[in-house]
């Protein structure tokens, strides 16, 4: 095996070196640039994160010195003698793949003799302090709007690229209206903005869709991906959850109102420990609630409340830390500095708390309520003392305690004990409860449950079946005083401890834990309580520099179809680098410093000249930055599957704006609920106008998802998404070109230009254009289109029996033919790929 | 660059190289045949599977696994030595053994035992390998499902349809390449049993639906007719030639093909519907003329046209063989749903060389237990079995399987499994080794790390294969 590297070994190399061993390089080896690249490359995959074979880790530098189970590897001045190289030269090392080549062990050599310095990794750059950025210096002064603009020029111009020109009004009208509001301009709006001779005309618009209505519903539809908010339950049977909008209704009007982000925050992951709490700041826990749960008969209750922590543990690391967290449930992190002690200490953050629906009485309700509610508990109570209820529920509940705390002694007791569990929302932690401490509410509630399930455990012997059908009855017959209620978080009666549960399985519990925050970060201040308000006061506490990062990340993402941090789930080690790090340290300062207003950030970024950038691609740019990660133009972005629903229903005018409320259930093709399990799945189609409504409002079912937001990328609502996939299906065709809604949008559209345009073809196909795309069709669109409308009245003419079906009503003076032909015109240009885009 | 320029170039490589990247090029990549076959780790015998996915856990002491021991031990509980880690959904432990009433016989040359519920399938014994030793960790429907078909029980992971599509990419141009059919009831997973989880949504299953629309949307609305369609196809991509050359965004070009490939989906939907050239003995010998065994035979007919046709993933979900409650009777009525069209299916792709090529599952999230659950004292026959994950039965057939045998023992009491014991991790892995695909290699990184089917378990069972 002589290779001609042996020999040139011989000449150079010093006698003690050994025969076969190649020569040390003659550089002085720096580590990051020469050493680390070979170590990832060809040791790491055995010897790395994932696994350490022998013991042995090379990619840290502690372990890598200390060596592996036969000893040291590295001997720091004496190449020859370190295993390391014995092992890469003597081709016994790595076992698969290439061999190391001469050069290689020679560099490797040189480092070792030099003292096998292995520089003390920097914190990881996520984890450091946020510190305010210097703006950079640039040379095109004259282009920039705001700050943005420096940081994104100088990094242009070292590069030697010029960013792209503005886009014209047109476009940047309908850039602004679907990113801020969801919906593209009137006509009327561009003819406005277009003829505004004020030099701050752009600025008008920015303040005038901020102040929309629609802000809020564009922008909660980002925050739902990330809360995975859904109106059912998930697993099996996933039983709707009808109480549920009232948490997406908390997140559109705080949007609207601007609730800086801390306290946007705060309130959702803690609200109901808020002192003196308002009802709404109870509804916002309703984002933990957002988690999946299984009423599957057979399972084991506890099981799944864990899954329901872990889930709620996963999120806050996705959404506020942009770290997957998750990773460290059944083993300390491979990657980032999370312990799997440090993860159920986050975790026992929200393990105390319960799931509680409360009465969250709406606008209106509650005077009605007041009035009728001492008459009514009086009459109840009575009523069931009557039967006795009172006596027989305490005997239940002993029962009930008593299998809780003995399991095994009786079946049919201790499945009663389960079913409460999975039957009612908080109904095992209500019997826990002393009696004396529980709300009204709560005394109602379990009452209520106990007389449903009569039958369960509590032999009917107690009772006979026609006294209890009776008594149910009379009950109804009372009808209840009720106001709309929301699913919230609380904490009530014994707290519940938490435990390092091994490989997470919650049947093997080990030390026990306290609650705490991760040491990589800085911690609360002392002598803060452990809960969850501490939890989410320490999110957005200046000290804490992910929550600020990431935030503002994702807001650059939504504007332009990319974060700064590509991964913007993952801000750890194994996430991307950010483009423009001093950028994002800018924004993030910059939120911090305007106590934390999202409207604000909004509008710095749209008014900056980066966001104003035409999208047109420029080939000679592309084949150097193919992804725009130095945004030299904006980006064309397929809008989400909402907004293409709303904005079918916007232009063709059968969009009813109402904003929030409960979910709708549009028409859905005949058999796809039944897809749910056992056909179980009810979809009561909504009727009127309601039939209408933006996507965000439609009842997610999270089993049977509405086909139209699966089609186009809309998340599943399982886990928190934090960044939307753009695909592009026949599905997405033949949705938009067949499904009945947007059938519907194409013949109201052409009911709009024949109603509302008075004239001939050029005209009338003019303004669809504009309604669709917000512009003027250019000479060659027009003459194509024309060609287009020509055959097919042609066709129609030929076939009134199509053209009936095309366009069933009649219209006084308007050719049937035609009329069906603007139809199939509207059908066209609902399909246009522009359509689907904002530019 | 017009269209024609276009079409040229599609078929070159390095155009996708060239064009910026992003979903829209991989859709496209994805459309087209040429540039969608992925080429598989190495050689297999297997290009297709049909999954026959026995929703809700069939019971495999009725069906496949034959315990006479239990006779004796009927209408007693077992001791507790053999039962103590036993987690079950809805009984104790120390419920009472039931044993099977059903009649078990040697089939083929190969002498496999089945069920006297199953004689077709039995009839395709030599073909068949027979696994006693299937075990898995759920003991729920919802996160049992999750794990056979994502390799865990949590939410989000892709599924094995969309993993070997990903894999191995699509043969059909008109067709999509995972294909969803049901039968019976919703199965607990709903979309989640055919989800693309964090893989791109193309890998989605696509389902062919029993009623209205075999795709969803796939009719014209009223009034259009296929001309009307071509000439308003032929004006949309004309128009959005105009504005690709306005915005030189080449993703404009993948959205041109994905409406060519909606149309031509159109026309080739309905013609793997239309059953009127097979022949009336190929009807009989599914059941499709038969009322009992229609929509499940339907389904197994439409699965080989489908193979036929290129598509990679059929899978055909048939809900609920769930028998906590009257085994015998509703055993029955799965089994003559079922049995003839399955077997019929093994046939009819042997008899036109497709079973080489195809691998063929069978079976379901668990299996169920050798005690008795009585929901309702007071009904005669309401004898059922609860969730038994410990120890269950599927069995394989085709592509680079060895047909013709047992692979694995359980216990006399099909408590526990005593021979190579085959977890679902492993049934995966095999799985995809039959396509040529390593299950190690086939990953896709998200959150940071390289997800796969197998999870970080899984061993290719070589017992199994040819």
């Amino acid at each position: 095996m002589v290779r001609s590297g042996l020999f040139l070994l011989g000449l150079i190399a010093a006698a003690a070196d050994g025969p076969l061993l190649p020569p040390a390089a003659n550089i002085r080896a720096d580590f990051a640039r020469d050493i680390e690249p070979i170590l990832k490359a060809r040791c790491q995959v055995c010897h790395g994160p994932q696994q350490q074979m022998n013991g042995l880790r090379l990619d840290r530098g502690e372990d890598a010195l200390r060596g592996g189970k036969s000893g040291p590897v590295i001997l720091p001045g004496k190449s020859a003698e370190s295993k390391l190289i014995q092992f890469v030269a003597g081709q016994k090392m790595p076992p698969v793949g290439s061999k190391l080549t001469a050069a290689e062990v020679g560099i490797l050599r040189a480092w070792i003799d030099q003292g096998a310095k292995w520089p003390k990794a920097e914190p990881h750059w996520a984890f450091q302090k946020i510190r305010r950025p210097e703006l950079p210096a640039i040379r095109k002064q004259a282009w920039t709007q705001n700050p943005i603009d420096r940081f994104v020029l100088a990094r242009l111009e070292a590069e030697g690229i010029e960013p792209s020109p503005e886009a014209d009004r047109r476009t940047l009208l309908r850039r602004l209206s679907l990113d801020l509001i969801g919906l593209p301009p009137k006509p009327e709006e561009t003819a406005e903005f277009l003829t505004d001779p004020r030099p701050d005309a752009y600025q008008h618009v920015v303040d005038r869709l901020l102040a929309s209505p629609h802000y809020g519903e564009k922008w909660a539809r980002h925050w739902l991906d990330l809360a995975r908010y859904a109106d059912s339950d998930g697993y099996e049977s996933d039983l709707p959850r009808p109480h549920a909008w009232r948490y997406r209704q908390w997140v559109i009007e705080a949007l609207n109102r601007d609730l800086p982000f801390d306290r946007f925050t705060i309130e959702q992951l803690a609200g109901d420990l808020l002192p003196n709490a308002t009802i709404e700041q109870k509804v916002a826990t309703g984002f933990n609630r957002n988690t999946l749960t299984n009423r599957e008969g057979g399972v084991d209750t506890e099981q799944f409340r864990v899954e329901e922590v872990f889930d709620r543990t996963n999120t806050l690391g996705t959404v506020w830390l942009g770290l997957t967290v998750g990773c460290a449930q059944c083993h300390d992190h491979k990657y980032d500095p999370i312990s799997q002690k440090e993860y159920y200490r986050l975790f026992a953050f929200f393990n105390p708390a319960h799931e509680l629906d409360i009465d969250a009485p709406l606008p209106g309700e509650i005077g009605p309520y007041l009035a009728r509610r001492p008459e009514y508990a009086a009459k109840r109570r009575a009523l069931l003392e009557e039967y006795g209820i009172p006596e027989l529920q305490a005997e239940w509940e002993h029962k009930l305690l008593e299998a809780a705390a003995n399991p095994g002694q009786s079946a049919e007791w201790d499945k009663a004990w389960k079913y409460l569990g999975n039957n009612m929302v908080g109904g095992q932690a209500i019997v826990k409860l002393d009696p004396a401490q529980r709300t009204e509410k709560q005394r109602d509630q379990i009452a209520d449950y106990f007389i449903a399930r009569f039958g369960d455990a509590f032999g009917k012997e107690r009772l006979a079946k026609e006294k209890i059908d009776e008594l149910r009855k009379k009950l109804k017959e009372l009808k209840p005083p009720e106001v709309s209620m929301a699913q919230t978080l609380a904490e009530f009666g014994e707290r519940r401890r938490t435990h390092v549960l091994h490989r997470g399985d919650f049947r093997d519990p080990g030390e026990e834990v306290t609650p705490g925050t991760p040491a990589v970060l800085a911690s609360p201040p002392p002598g803060s309580p452990p809960s969850r308000l501490t939890l989410a006061r320490w999110l957005v506490s200046p000290e804490n520099p992910l929550t600020a990062r990431v935030t503002v990340n994702r807001m650059w993402q939504e504007f332009f179809g990319r974060g700064l941090v590509r991964t913007s789930e993952d801000f750890g080690t194994q996430g991307e680098r950010p483009s423009h790090p001093a950028l994002l340290d800018w924004l993030a300062s910059e939120f911090m410093d305007r106590g934390w207003s999202m409207k604000h950030m909004h509008r710095l970024i749209v008014t900056s000249a980066t966001y104003r950038q035409s999208s047109r691609s420029r080939p000679e740019i592309d084949s150097r930055d193919p992804d725009n990660v130095l945004v030299a133009r904006q980006s064309r972005l397929r809008l989400p599957a909402e907004l293409i629903r709303d904005s079918a229903l916007a232009v063709s005018g059968l969009l009813n704006p109402a904003i929030g409320g409960r979910s709708v259930r549009p028409p859905l093709p005949a058999g796809v609920a039944q897809l749910g399990y056992a056909s179980g799945v009810k979809w009561e189609e909504t009727q009127g106008p309601d039939r209408y409504r933006r996507g965000l409002y439609i009842h997610f079912q999270r089993t049977v998802p509405f086909p139209q937001l699966m089609n186009f990328d809309a998340p599943d609502a399982y886990l928190a998404c934090s960044r939307r996939q753009r695909s592009n299906t026949p599905l997405q065709a033949l949705d938009l070109l067949n499904d009945p809604v947007f059938f519907e949008a194409s013949q109201a559209l052409a009911l709009r230009l024949l109603r509302e345009v008075p004239g001939g073809f050029a005209s009338r196909f003019g303004y669809g254009f504009e309604l669709c795309l917000s512009r003027r069709p250019t000479a060659r669109e027009t003459e194509r289109m024309a060609a287009y409308f020509e055959k097919q009245v042609d066709i129609l003419r030929n076939d009134p029996k199509e053209a009936q079906a095309l366009f069933p009503h009649a219209l006084d003076g308007v050719d049937p033919a035609e009329a069906a032909a603007w139809a199939a015109a509207g059908r066209v240009l609902l399909n246009l790929d522009e359509f689907i885009h904002r530019e | 660059m017009t269209f024609a320029d276009f079409q040229l170039i599609q078929t070159r490589r390095d155009f996708f190289r060239r064009c910026a990247g992003g979903l829209g090029t991989i859709a496209l990549a994805h459309l087209l045949d040429a540039e969608s076959l992925r080429r598989p780790h190495f050689p297999a015998k297997a290009k297709n599977v049909i999954f026959l996915f026995m929703e809700g856990g069939p019971s495999q002491l009725d069906l496949f696994d034959p315990k006479p021991a239990l006779q004796k031990w009927h209408g007693t509980p077992l001791p507790a030595s053999l039962t103590k880690d036993l987690r079950l959904a809805f009984i104790r432990p120390d419920a009472a053994v039931l044993a099977s009433p059903r009649v078990f016989a040697p089939s083929g040359r190969c002498g496999t035992e089945f069920s006297d519920f199953l004689p077709h399938t039995a009839s395709c014994a030599d073909d068949i390998c027979l696994i006693r030793s299937m075990h898995t960790d759920a003991f729920n429907h919802h996160p049992g499902q999750l794990l056979l078909f994502s390799g865990s029980t949590q939410f989000g992971r892709p599924t094995m349809g969309a993993w070997v599509t990903y894999g191995l990419g699509s043969e059909s141009q008109n067709l999509p390449g995972f294909v969803v059919l049901a039968s019976g009831k919703g199965t607990s997973g709903g979309t989640s049993n055919w989800s693309s989880g964090f893989l791109p949504s193309e890998y989605q299953g696509v389902v062919f639906r029993n009623g209205g629309d075999p795709i969803l949307y796939l009719s014209n609305p009223p009034g259009v007719s296929t001309r009307t369609q071509r000439v308003s196809l032929d004006v949309l991509r004309e128009l959005n030639e105009e504005h690709r050359a306005a915005t030189a965004d080449v993703e404009i070009a993948s959205r041109i093909a994905s409406y060519e490939l909606a149309f031509r989906m159109q026309s080739a939907a309905p013609e793997l519907l239309d059953f009127s050239k097979e022949s009336q003995q190929t009807l009989e010998m599914y059941g499709v003329n038969n009322e009992t065994t229609r929509p499940y035979a339907v389904n197994c007919l439409l699965a080989r046209r489908m193979v036929e046709r290129g598509v990679r993933f059929v899978m055909l979900a048939h809900a609920s063989w769930d028998d906590h409650a009257e085994l015998n009777k509703k055993l029955k009525q799965n089994c003559d749903i079922t049995d003839r069209p399955t077997g019929a299916l093994l046939k009819d792709l042997k008899q036109r060389g497709l079973l080489s090529s195809t691998l063929v599952i069978w079976g379901g999230e668990f299996g169920r237990t050798p005690m008795v659950e009585i929901r309702n004292p007071s009904q005669k026959d309401n004898a059922g079995r609860d969730h038994h994950p410990l120890a269950y039965s599927m069995w394989m057939a085709g592509g680079g399987i060895r047909g013709g045998q047992v692979v694995g023992k359980t216990d006399d009491l099909c408590m526990n499994i005593v021979e190579d014991p085959i977890h679902v991790h492993d049934l995966q892995a095999t799985l995809l080794h039959g396509l040529g695909l390593d299950h190690t290699r086939l990953t896709y990184r998200h959150l940071g790390r390289d997800f796969r089917l197998t999870d970080v378990a899984g061993n290719v069972v070589k017992k199994l294969l040819v």
